[in-house]
């Protein structure tokens, strides 16, 4: 097995003075090139886990070691020129074209013009934006546009890491369908490690190839999608997971009454 | 087009440029102070409300005052950088007003900047760390440009506020659009009052269009409106500045206080100067106690002021001396403390006295101050600014046990009306005042000599102590101006028909004292 590309030891944080316990005495290892979902209720504590690998939060006890190195070894904008990273909010800057806020990292990073420019626009490509948006602002776009933007601005920099906080959480149905899967497949065509956070646990289930559910600050389960379908000792992981088995068997019901109808 | 325009726009060109030139160094110092208090209170909570609530205090601060009182604090720092570094600076005049204008213009910054910088999504600017800015580029690529709108909105206000509040500058010696205003007031030309207005209303609207056009620019991601607004505004600040600097340089500074007869007087002194060649020009409307510190500190180089004045408020006598003996004693003194040379008195008196209206003196057969006592419990007292506050008042209402039943305060044009109107019934005016006749007033006798004399005398600044030019231009004048002709002289300026201009009417005085 190889060498972890995120590493974290017993971290702890907590929010508001210490009443709020975000992080309990966590640990996790993710391998290069996996495929993690995070899941969990409101306050589980997933997405300060998946901002301490950016140090978007500072973790208060435990560490953080992203591609062998302490995340506290360099400053914390330079680890996160690295770390590509997709907002819940989408956060994208509404004064910069569409253009500009791809090229955002690459700019920070000091890539030359030019550069930026071709990088810019074969990410478009990639996440399958039409050039003609590149010169508009971000107000022009739809919802599912916005978040393409967003997924490309993440990868600018070309980083070994994304990380993404409910990326699709704020589309329709049919976007977020189609925006998943072409995630999915720039993860494995780019060779990415990539961490999601994801409320949605049928999401969870297509894309990823492990899946962690957290409570309280503390990992309850973490196993492949495939594993957890199959059952979990914690009844509330259980439950949880029985949530797309039934999904997808009402829907196969409903695919055999009209073939035989 | 009526002459009184036309004087105005002969003067436009200096007071327009030295307006400009003050507002747009006041808004550019304004902002750059900003800037850092802006940041800070940005960064550190703690001192955001001390930051936001000083510049709000400022603003409560009666602008008028807040200008008045850099004058003596810089005379201050004057005289300690005079001790320290063997050179003081000119505290009067621009310094003072830039300084007072500059702490006017920061709370629109200030407030708007920190506002417009609070309200940033805070969604973006986790967007702006995410994306691995620091601090610093998040500040200048994400939140100053998307605050600009209410940032430059702040400017725009400040820049209004400057202006307008620029014209309070003439006070303290800044010549500017207030010039028209306060000279205008004094000596009813309303044209010319007017004028000041409407020029301070139109450079303030033009400075908030192009400013507008900036914001706008900016807004809407068009960089070369934003440039244009920016290139007209720098145009305009040159365009103005330039004739103001290209105007000769003159030699000499003539100071006068804010009432028709120094206005005249000044006029007369300036003329004489440039007779002989050298080119001279005047601060006018400084106040009354702002006059002498300013000639005392070379600001200004002659002015004409009164001898009781001086005594009580320069020189803080509190005893009285019969007149000749006063004016040597007082020459003794100026050049001893001061350094000033009181080089003459000009003939005539304009002393603080009771006047009231004559068919009211004559049906209460009202004479003198001390007949007038009892009748006082019954009558309005109305005064200028200042007369309350002087030594005199005190001696006099002490010494002829002096009770009104009502004291109220005017400027003192609006003084005259009032008793002329019946608002009040008894006036503090001065003896040389051409009004006193115009509105059939009569002087009441001071029979116990309780009120100083007032003669009108030259000073002349410490600097200015053995020039020859000045002493040859102004000497002639010294006993040269009697009372009656003064009288007439401020009469044609204050009066309602047929007004005349400070300049002309100094003229008329001129070919009275011969020396035409």
């Amino acid at each position: 097995m190889s060498q972890p590309i995120i590493a974290i030891e017993h971290a702890s944080k907590s929010y508001r003075n210490g009443q709020q316990l975000a992080l309990n005495d966590l640990s996790l290892e993710i391998v290069p090139a996996t495929f993690v979902a995070v899941v969990g209720g409101s306050g589980s504590g997933k997405t300060t886990l998946l901002k301490i690998m950016n140090r978007l939060a500072d973790i208060d006890r435990g560490s953080v070691r992203v591609s062998g190195a302490d995340v506290n070894g360099v400053p914390g904008h330079e680890l996160r020129r690295r770390v590509g990273y997709v907002f819940q909010g989408i956060g994208l800057f509404p004064h910069l074209s569409v253009a500009e806020n791809i090229g955002i990292t690459p700019r920070l990073l000091g890539w030359d013009a030019a550069r930026i420019t071709a990088r810019v626009e074969e990410l478009a490509d990639l996440v399958a934006l039409p050039r003609e948006v590149l010169q508009r602002l971000p107000v022009d776009l739809s919802g599912g546009q916005q978040q393409r933007v967003g997924v490309a601005r993440a990868l600018a920099a070309k980083p070994a890491i994304l990380l993404m906080d409910e990326p699709f959480g704020a589309l329709d149905p049919i976007t977020r369908n189609a925006l998943g899967a072409q995630v999915r497949h720039l993860h494995d065509a780019l060779g990415l490690t990539t961490v999601m956070v994801t409320h949605d646990v049928m999401e969870a289930v297509l894309l990823a190839d492990r899946i962690v559910v957290m409570r309280a600050g503390r990992i309850v389960a973490d196993d492949s999608p495939h594993a957890l379908l199959a059952g979990h000792p914690d009844e509330e992981v259980r439950e949880m997971m029985e949530m797309p088995r039934r999904q997808a068997e009402r829907v196969r019901a409903v695919l055999e009454r009209n073939s035989r109808g | 087009m009526d002459e009184r325009v036309q004087a105005a726009l002969k003067l436009l060109p200096d007071y327009l440029g030295q307006h400009v030139m003050l507002s747009a160094a006041a808004l550019l110092l304004g902002l750059a102070v900003s800037a850092p208090l802006v940041v800070l209170a940005l960064r550190n909570a703690r001192v955001r409300w001390p930051i936001l609530a000083f510049v709000s205090l400022v603003q409560t601060v009666p602008s008028l005052a807040l200008l008045a009182l850099f004058y003596p604090l810089l005379l201050a720092l004057s005289s300690l950088s005079q001790k320290l570094f063997g050179h003081g600076f000119a505290a009067l005049g621009f310094l003072p007003s830039l300084l007072a204008l500059t702490l006017y213009s920061m709370l629109p910054i200030v407030r708007n900047s920190v506002t417009g910088l609070l309200n940033v999504d805070p969604a973006v600017l986790e967007a702006a760390r995410g994306v691995g800015m620091t601090a610093r580029q998040s500040l200048f690529r994400v939140e100053l440009p998307l605050a600009m709108p209410v940032i430059m909105a702040g400017i725009r206000t400040s820049a209004v506020w400057v202006i307008g509040t620029a014209t309070l500058s003439t006070p303290v010696g800044q010549t500017s659009l207030g010039n028209y205003i306060f000279s205008g007031l004094q000596i009813e030309n309303w044209v010319s009052v007017l004028f000041g207005c409407v020029s301070a209303v139109a450079l303030a609207l033009i400075a908030d269009q192009l400013l507008a056009l900036v914001e706008s620019g900016v807004a809407n991601r068009k960089p070369m409106r934003a440039w244009l607004g920016l290139a007209l505004l720098v145009a305009g600040v040159v365009a103005a500045i330039v004739p103001s600097i290209h105007s000769p340089k003159s030699a000499y500074v003539v100071g006068a206080k804010s009432f028709s007869e120094q206005y005249i007087l000044a006029d007369l002194m300036a003329d004489r100067i440039a007779r002989t060649g050298s080119p001279a020009t005047q601060r006018v409307g400084l106040g009354s106690v702002i006059a002498f510190k300013a000639l005392a500190s070379n600001d200004i180089d002659a002015y004409v002021d009164y001898s009781g004045t001086v005594w009580a408020n320069v020189l803080n006598r509190k005893d009285s001396l019969p007149r000749a003996q006063m004016l040597e004693e007082m020459t003794r003194l100026l050049k001893e403390k001061y350094g000033v040379t009181l080089l003459g008195a000009l003939g005539f008196e304009n002393a603080y006295a009771l006047a009231m209206r004559g068919d009211d003196a004559r049906s209460l057969n009202v004479r003198t101050i001390a007949d007038l006592a009892a009748h006082a419990g019954e009558l309005k007292l109305g005064t200028d600014f200042e007369f309350l506050a002087r030594p005199e008042w005190v001696a006099l209402r002490d010494s002829y046990g002096l009770a009104f039943r009502e004291q109220r305060q005017y400027q003192s044009t609006f003084m005259y009306r009032a008793v002329a109107g019946r608002e009040v019934d008894v006036i503090s005016a001065f003896s040389s005042d051409g009004r006193i006749a115009a509105y059939d007033l009569v002087v009441l006798d001071d029979a116990k000599q309780v009120i100083l004399p007032y003669d009108a005398i030259v000073l002349l600044a410490p600097r200015r102590a053995n020039d020859a030019t000045l002493r040859r231009a102004l000497t002639p004048l010294i006993g040269a101006v009697p009372i009656g002709p003064m009288r007439e002289a401020n009469q044609m300026v204050d009066r309602d028909e047929n007004k005349l201009s400070p300049a002309q009417a100094a003229q008329w005085l001129a070919g009275k004292a011969g020396l035409n």
